[in-house]
């Protein structure tokens, strides 16, 4: 369990924004940065194992992530990335 | 497709990388890769123009960064990546010039041109990766190891008084000093983007786990362990006297610390360029 | 846009060393980091006016490290870069003058040699430093490196080095003795549109189609300038034509050292520059440079005034070698002369050049140059070989 959902409120799970959730399983060298400082707990170990012998992070479940960045932001890999979505939810490529 | 195709393809940050090179061979939990990717998204959020951008970088781990992002780039000599900064930065005033390299290449072997260029306030900014000791040769002490710490010289215990590099950079004279750890990937970015866009030399120390090495000899665990215990000691204390702000195991003040303006070296130069030509026409 | 002039047109009484600075801007050099150093300082001091006056860059380093630094950055950023240095500075620059060599930086670094080593004889002049020149950053690379006898010669050299540099985008020296840096002599500066200037190539396709280290057929790349959207990545370490380290290949590291080596040897007869005194005829010949080449054109005279046909060959590139001149001559010579102001260093190459001919070397250090007398007894005795 990690220290932030001991202080997450629910007034903090509003989304910061529409984002759908990506990661690059093969990049992930499982570090569990992501799942430990995610501040809405959203991620957690998947049971895949990618090349390099390790559980990739997954989504607790598709509303969970609100769109911050930070796992984007702390994950030493580059493995993750939100791609931003529209108001219909149709993705839109990231480049 | 292979990892680097759907990296290359999908990934926001993917123009700014040479993806064709990922990925990175930085170890499991280190913070080189964190610091690369808030540099890189500080450039994003900045719209900067990445052909005027010129990475510089040492030897080392963190080292590798400027074989990474794609722009002009130069791998220098242990040590001298702020003194061949120098020379592009005079010889082309119209670059941007982010210096990104690790503890030892800028403060020990280096030392000398950091003080000389944070003297002269010479326009760039300098990203210190600190993880308190020489990782890519295999863990040796350096100017920043803690005393008492383990490293493969210092098998009894380091009995150097490590640099304060905060206090360091503000002393000679840079016009901005701030410290982060990687686990602060909003702040650090967000400093990222304060440096490039002020002007003179400025400086942001960023403390970066080094779980196989530094880490396992000093018995902090594994890397989540490392960024839990940086998220434990650390305070934010914006304006806090560097000369106080000392790394210890129990303690890292991170923030902005010195955030001033003074004429750069490039200003002071064209000055008296001016000054000079008008008193050539008129003698 | 400057006012000041920036070739002095003109006939000057000039000091070696100030001589070699108008070189520099006469070349197009915008660009000079250095540090003070005895005998060298007087160029420093030079640049540090004269670059402000022409909208150059004038940066005093904290050492010679970061001098050397500064102008392989000031190079990539576009600019002619030099420095200048003598002995003890020279050692410090060898480091990066091997990063020079290995990321194919254009730079030209003046050496105005002292009595050495270590911190040596700073106000005496010598020779010792040309070895160095060529061997002295760890590592297989070729440099090219000018020996001026004479004040002119500082000024036309320092134009050659830059020339040369731009060319093989290489580290290029000017070995001048303390003697020709501190010596007052005449010199003609010409009009600017009579000196010859060479750029760098710069690539002639887009950025998406450029291999940064990928040479022409003269074994040198061209050199995209760091601003123009090229996105060159340097590095120090072994790297492919990308630019990228490599330095798990030894395929890639026997290429590269091969072609750092080869794009001088391949075109030294473009580079190697010689100048011969009554050689056409000669018995005995002198090979010398800089100041001990002074000293024997007057043994030469005085050797053929007492009968014997002596003769000189200058060399005016010290590296490349003029490996063929040398053997060429020794063929039909009965012995060499090889004075020097050191304890034997180019007399090594000419030993091995000229193969079976004796080699008489005449050693001098101190500071006091050779005596053409003293040239001219060796001389005697080689003619009696």
């Amino acid at each position: 369990m990690s220290l932030t959902t001991l202080t997450t409120p629910a007034v903090r799970r509003k989304k910061i924004q529409e984002v759908k959730w990506h990661v690059i399983e093969d990049f992930c060298k499982g570090c569990t940065f992501c799942i430990e400082f995610c501040p809405v707990n959203a991620l957690e170990e998947s049971d895949k194992l990618n090349v390099k012998g390790v559980h990739p992070p997954k989504l607790k479940s598709e509303d969970a992530c609100i769109g911050c960045g930070l796992c984007e932001r702390i994950c030493p890999e580059f493995a993750i990335y939100l791609e931003k979505v529209d108001k219909e939810g149709e993705g839109e490529e990231q480049r | 497709m292979t990892v680097t195709q759907e990296f290359e393809a999908h990934h926001p940050l993917a123009k700014y990388l040479r993806t064709e090179r990922f990925p990175h061979i930085w170890c499991e939990g280190c913070g080189n890769g964190i610091i690369l990717g808030c540099f890189v998204k500080a450039l994003d959020e900045l719209k900067i123009d990445m052909d005027k951008l010129v990475v510089v970088s040492g030897i080392g781990c963190i080292g590798r960064a400027a074989g990474y992002v794609r722009c002009d780039s130069f791998h220098t000599t242990h040590g001298r990546p702020i003194a061949l900064a120098t020379g592009i930065r005079l010889a082309n005033p119209k670059l941007t010039i982010a210096v990104i390299s690790g503890d030892g290449d800028l403060f020990a072997i280096g030392g000398n041109h950091f003080i000389h260029a944070a003297r002269r306030n010479i326009d760039m900014t300098v990203i210190c990766s600190n993880n308190f000791n020489y990782g890519m040769t295999g863990g040796q002490l350096g100017p920043t190891t803690p005393l008492r710490s383990y490293t493969t010289t210092s098998p009894y215990g380091n009995i150097e008084h490590p640099f304060n590099l905060v206090h360091l950079a503000a002393a000679a004279g840079a016009v901005y000093v701030a410290r982060w750890t990687a686990l602060h990937v909003q702040r650090l970015t967000e400093s990222i983007k304060k440096a490039l866009q002020k002007k003179g030399f400025k400086f942001i120390e960023v403390v970066s786990p080094c779980p196989e090495i530094y880490g396992r000899r000093n018995k902090f665990g594994k890397a989540i362990d490392m960024m839990r215990w940086l998220k434990d000691v650390s305070e934010i204390r914006h304006g806090y006297d560097p000369s106080e702000a000392e790394i210890t195991r129990e303690r890292i003040v991170v923030g902005e610390f010195v955030d001033i303006e003074k004429p750069t070296y490039e200003e002071l130069l064209q000055k008296q360029f001016f000054k000079i030509q008008e008193k050539l026409k008129g003698g | 846009m400057t006012m000041q002039r920036e070739v002095l047109t003109g006939k000057h009484l000039m000091q070696g060393d100030v001589a070699c600075a108008e070189g520099a801007i006469a070349a197009g050099c915008r660009f000079f980091a250095g540090y003070p150093i005895t005998p060298a300082t007087e160029i420093a001091e030079r640049m540090s006016r004269r670059m402000v006056e022409v909208g150059g860059i004038y940066v005093q380093m904290e050492d010679e490290l970061a001098s050397m630094a500064a102008v392989i950055g000031a190079s990539w950023a576009g600019a002619k870069a030099m420095t200048a240095t003598s002995g003890p500075g020279f050692s410090l620059m060898q480091e990066n003058i091997g990063l020079a060599a290995m990321t194919e930086t254009p730079c030209v670094v003046v050496n105005i040699m002292r009595g050495a080593p270590s911190t040596g004889q700073p106000t005496e002049p010598g020779q010792q430093d040309v070895m160095q020149a060529q061997w002295g950053s760890h590592g297989d690379y070729d440099v090219i490196a000018f020996a001026p006898s004479s004040v002119q010669e500082m000024f036309d050299l320092t134009i050659e080095c830059f020339n040369m540099a731009e060319t093989y985008r290489v580290p290029t020296f000017l070995l001048a003795d303390g003697f020709i840096g501190h010596l007052w002599e005449r010199v003609i500066i010409p009009p600017p549109e009579e000196i010859k200037i060479v750029e760098r190539k710069k690539p002639t396709v887009p950025p998406e189609k450029y291999v940064p280290f990928r040479p022409d057929d003269d074994l040198v790349p061209p050199m995209a300038n760091f601003g123009d959207g090229y996105k060159v990545h340097v590095t120090g370490l072994t790297h492919d034509e990308h630019g990228y380290p490599r330095t798990d290949d030894p395929k890639v590291q026997f290429e590269l050292v091969q072609r750092l080596c080869e794009k001088i040897r391949k075109n030294a007869d473009k580079i190697v520059k010689t100048k011969e005194f009554m050689l056409e005829d000669a018995d005995v010949a002198v090979i010398a440079y800089g100041i001990a080449s002074r000293a024997s054109i007057s043994a030469v005279r005085k050797a053929r005034e007492a009968g014997v046909k002596a003769g000189l060959l200058r060399l005016v590139t010290v590296w490349p070698f003029p490996e063929k001149t040398v053997a060429e001559l020794a063929n039909r010579v009965k012995a060499i002369v090889v004075p020097e102001m050191n304890y034997g260093q180019m007399v090594r190459e000419v030993e091995r050049a000229a193969k079976e001919t004796p080699v008489y070397f005449l050693p001098k250090l101190g500071g006091e140059p050779h005596k053409p007398s003293e040239i001219f007894e060796v001389l005697r005795r080689a003619e009696k070989t």
